[in-house]
């Protein structure tokens, strides 16, 4: 049997020309009177994509999510599912089912009503329902709790009620509005797994909404960053940390430090950049920087590396002394103000239980990195 | 907090309690009274209530009142129910404030001005008043009650519930009809008693919109007392009085295992 993890890795239908979109959002924007939900965006997931909407609250993830329910139609653009243009079909009449931030059990109904409702709504024969409810109360281990009410499940069993109760007619996709929101951050990494666990058994198309980045990263086989109804990136996690494309992605994820500067020299192979204040840095990729202009250099604080003597045969090297340092077990936190007066962050694991030559602070410090640690934002 | 019965407290509870207790609590002891005059105690004796239940004219008017209340409680309910869904869902449409101002308004009315406006309508049109004039004035006041109590359970409704019953495949008619109306459904039936309840006890606008043959029994009461009371009105006081006690008594008491066992189920829960 193949494992999770090489299946996932032979899966990249976006980077396959050939492949048919599944979902497809088509120039759609959405506005709510004078609010501008979503704005022009055009997306495109795949069948068996695992795909995540990631944003803070209020940039129109979410506003997708119910336009792919049909809970909102899109003032303009269209969506296709399958081929098939979405406009029009009310909720009730599409292939997709959602589970809900609020899991939206019915409070009148046992585990087992609430998981048969949408069969019966199909009208799906008698035997058959029973037959399915005991299958989908098997794969979220509530065998026991088929009876009870939801009031009578703790936050995790309620969880896996909604989501047993969604994908209980098989839908064409699943649409999850911040799946694991209400839970304890333990019980969420458990879930996490389980959730794509799930998703690989069914074969699903899952759309998940969050604003845990996170949780993202973990989960999704593609990330879109979405900021103010427009979609910033869409890549794979990886490449969504490695490769921001611009300052709003490259702040949103992670950590990272940023110098502003021009290029002052540009190459096939290099790109030099002149900081604003002074600093010389050397890159490998200069991506879409023409020589003179103006640009950001990004570069992950794991990436930077701190010394106490200058470092020989780095490229790149920055003077400066420790000003801040936070030891946080598997790693530590360097602040290093340089000599022009930015404050760079590095961290550096804790590898081996005693450090030779620790620094500490108003230490001089030296901070370097190679030429392919971070990357060139024009935007 | 000091808890103990100091002399002050028991004081103050003993006279606030008999300030709201002591008429009725005469009423109960003279409706068992030998004598025929209220005021004197002339022994114990049930016979005013087998008489009671010999007086016509009283089993008569209790008759009415009981249909009255039931039909008037019942419309009033599906029109009030219907009246507080649109205000908390529709709202976005012009005149809403208005709209809601005025299903509210008979709250605060005077009965007096809603029996005499309600008796200038009847003549008006020419309707006969009777049985059918009470009714309707009887679901005209109560109904901004039902609406009051269903829309403040609406208020706080999880409209993803609605979605959810959607998102699985259920029109929306059958959406309100399993989904919905099964969840407001102890605010409507609150709504119906509170309904049922005033229309019980509507002395004003009943006498305004009623007619011959149509007597309520608080009409009745009142129009035997300006006649004298008699023992008789004690004991018919006495169960009313009883039944409402009871519907209470029954009611929170439901209402309380209800909460308790909602609470351990919850507890139950947690633990796993």
């Amino acid at each position: 049997m193949k494992s999770l993890g090489s299946i996932r890795r032979d899966f990249a239908p976006w980077n396959d020309p050939n492949a048919k979109p599944y979902i497809q959002f088509d120039k759609v924007t959405k506005k709510f009177a004078d609010f501008i939900a979503v704005n022009n965006l055009s997306l495109t997931i795949f069948e068996r994509e695992f795909f995540a909407l990631l944003g803070a609250s209020g940039c129109g993830k979410s506003t997708l999510l119910r336009m792919l329910a049909g809970f909102e139609e899109p003032s303009a653009g269209r969506i296709l599912l399958d081929g098939q243009d979405l406009r029009g079909i009310p909720p009730y009449k599409r292939p997709v089912n959602m589970m809900f931030q609020s899991y939206a059990l019915f409070p009148h109904m046992t585990v087992e009503k609430n998981i048969a409702f949408g069969l019966k709504q199909e009208g799906m024969p008698g035997p058959d329902i029973e037959k399915r409810v005991a299958e989908m109360l098997r794969l979220v281990k509530l065998e026991q709790f088929a009876k009870r009410k939801p009031h009578q499940l703790s936050g995790g069993q309620r969880q896996r009620v909604a989501l047993a109760r969604s994908v209980a007619k098989r839908p064409k996709v699943l649409l999850l509005d911040e799946p694991l929101g209400a839970l304890d951050k333990k019980l969420r990494e458990e879930t996490q797994f389980e959730l794509m666990d799930l998703q690989q058994e069914l074969g699903l198309t899952f759309v998940v909404v969050t604003h845990d980045q996170e949780e993202a990263m973990t989960m999704a086989d593609r990330i879109a960053i979405m900021d103010k109804g427009e979609v910033m990136q869409v890549a794979t996690p990886a490449e969504i940390y490695e490769a921001p494309t611009s300052r709003f992605v490259a702040h949103f994820v992670g950590n990272v430090n940023m110098f502003e500067g021009r290029v002052a020299e540009r190459t096939a192979s290099t790109t030099r950049i002149t900081g604003a204040t002074g600093a010389q840095i050397v890159v490998d990729n200069g991506g879409a920087a023409a020589a003179g202009s103006d640009i950001i250099f990004a570069i992950r604080p794991e990436k930077i590396k701190v010394s106490s003597k200058k470092p020989a045969d780095a490229v790149n090297v920055l003077e400066g002394e420790v000003y801040d340092v936070a030891y946080l077990g598997d790693m530590t936190v360097y602040h290093i103000k340089l000599d022009d007066g930015q404050i760079v962050r590095a961290s550096a694991l804790n590898a081996s239980r005693i450090t030779e030559d620790p620094l500490t602070w108003n230490d001089r410090a030296w901070v370097s990195f190679r030429p392919d640690a971070g990357v060139v934002l024009t935007r | 907090m000091n808890s103990t019965w100091s002399r002050f407290n028991i004081t103050s509870i003993v006279l606030g309690f008999a300030f709201l207790y002591l008429p009725i609590v005469l009423l109960i002891v003279f409706s068992f009274n030998e004598s025929k005059l209220v005021t004197v105690w002339g022994g114990f004796s049930t016979k005013w209530y087998v008489s009671l239940f010999h007086n016509q004219g009283l089993m008569d008017a209790t008759w009415v009142t009981a249909r009255v209340g039931v039909i008037s409680a019942t419309v009033a309910t599906v029109l009030g129910t219907l009246a507080a869904i649109t205000l908390t869902r529709y709202t976005r449409f012009k005149g809403r404030v208005l709209f809601s101002g005025m299903v509210f308004a008979p709250l605060v009315m005077p009965e007096v001005i809603t029996g005499l406006s309600l008796l200038l309508l009847f003549v008006a049109v020419g309707l006969d008043r009777g049985f059918v004039t009470v009714t309707l004035a009887h679901i005209t006041f109560t109904m901004c009650f039902v609406a009051v109590v269903v829309q403040s359970r609406l208020v706080t409704f999880d409209r993803s519930l609605e979605e959810a019953a959607m998102d699985l495949g259920a029109p929306p008619v059958k959406t309100f009809f399993q989904i919905t109306l099964p969840v407001i459904l102890p605010a409507i039936i609150s709504g119906w008693m509170l309904a049922f309840t005033l229309s019980l006890d509507d002395l004003v606008i009943a006498s305004f919109t009623s007619g011959p043959g149509a007597t309520t029994l608080p009409m009745k009461i009142y129009s035997q007392v300006r006649l004298g009371v008699t023992p008789e009105i004690n004991a018919a006081c006495t169960i009313l009085i009883a039944v409402v006690a009871i519907g209470v008594i029954i009611a929170s008491i439901a209402n309380k295992r209800r909460e308790i066992q909602r609470q351990l189920d919850e507890q139950a829960a947690q633990r796993g």
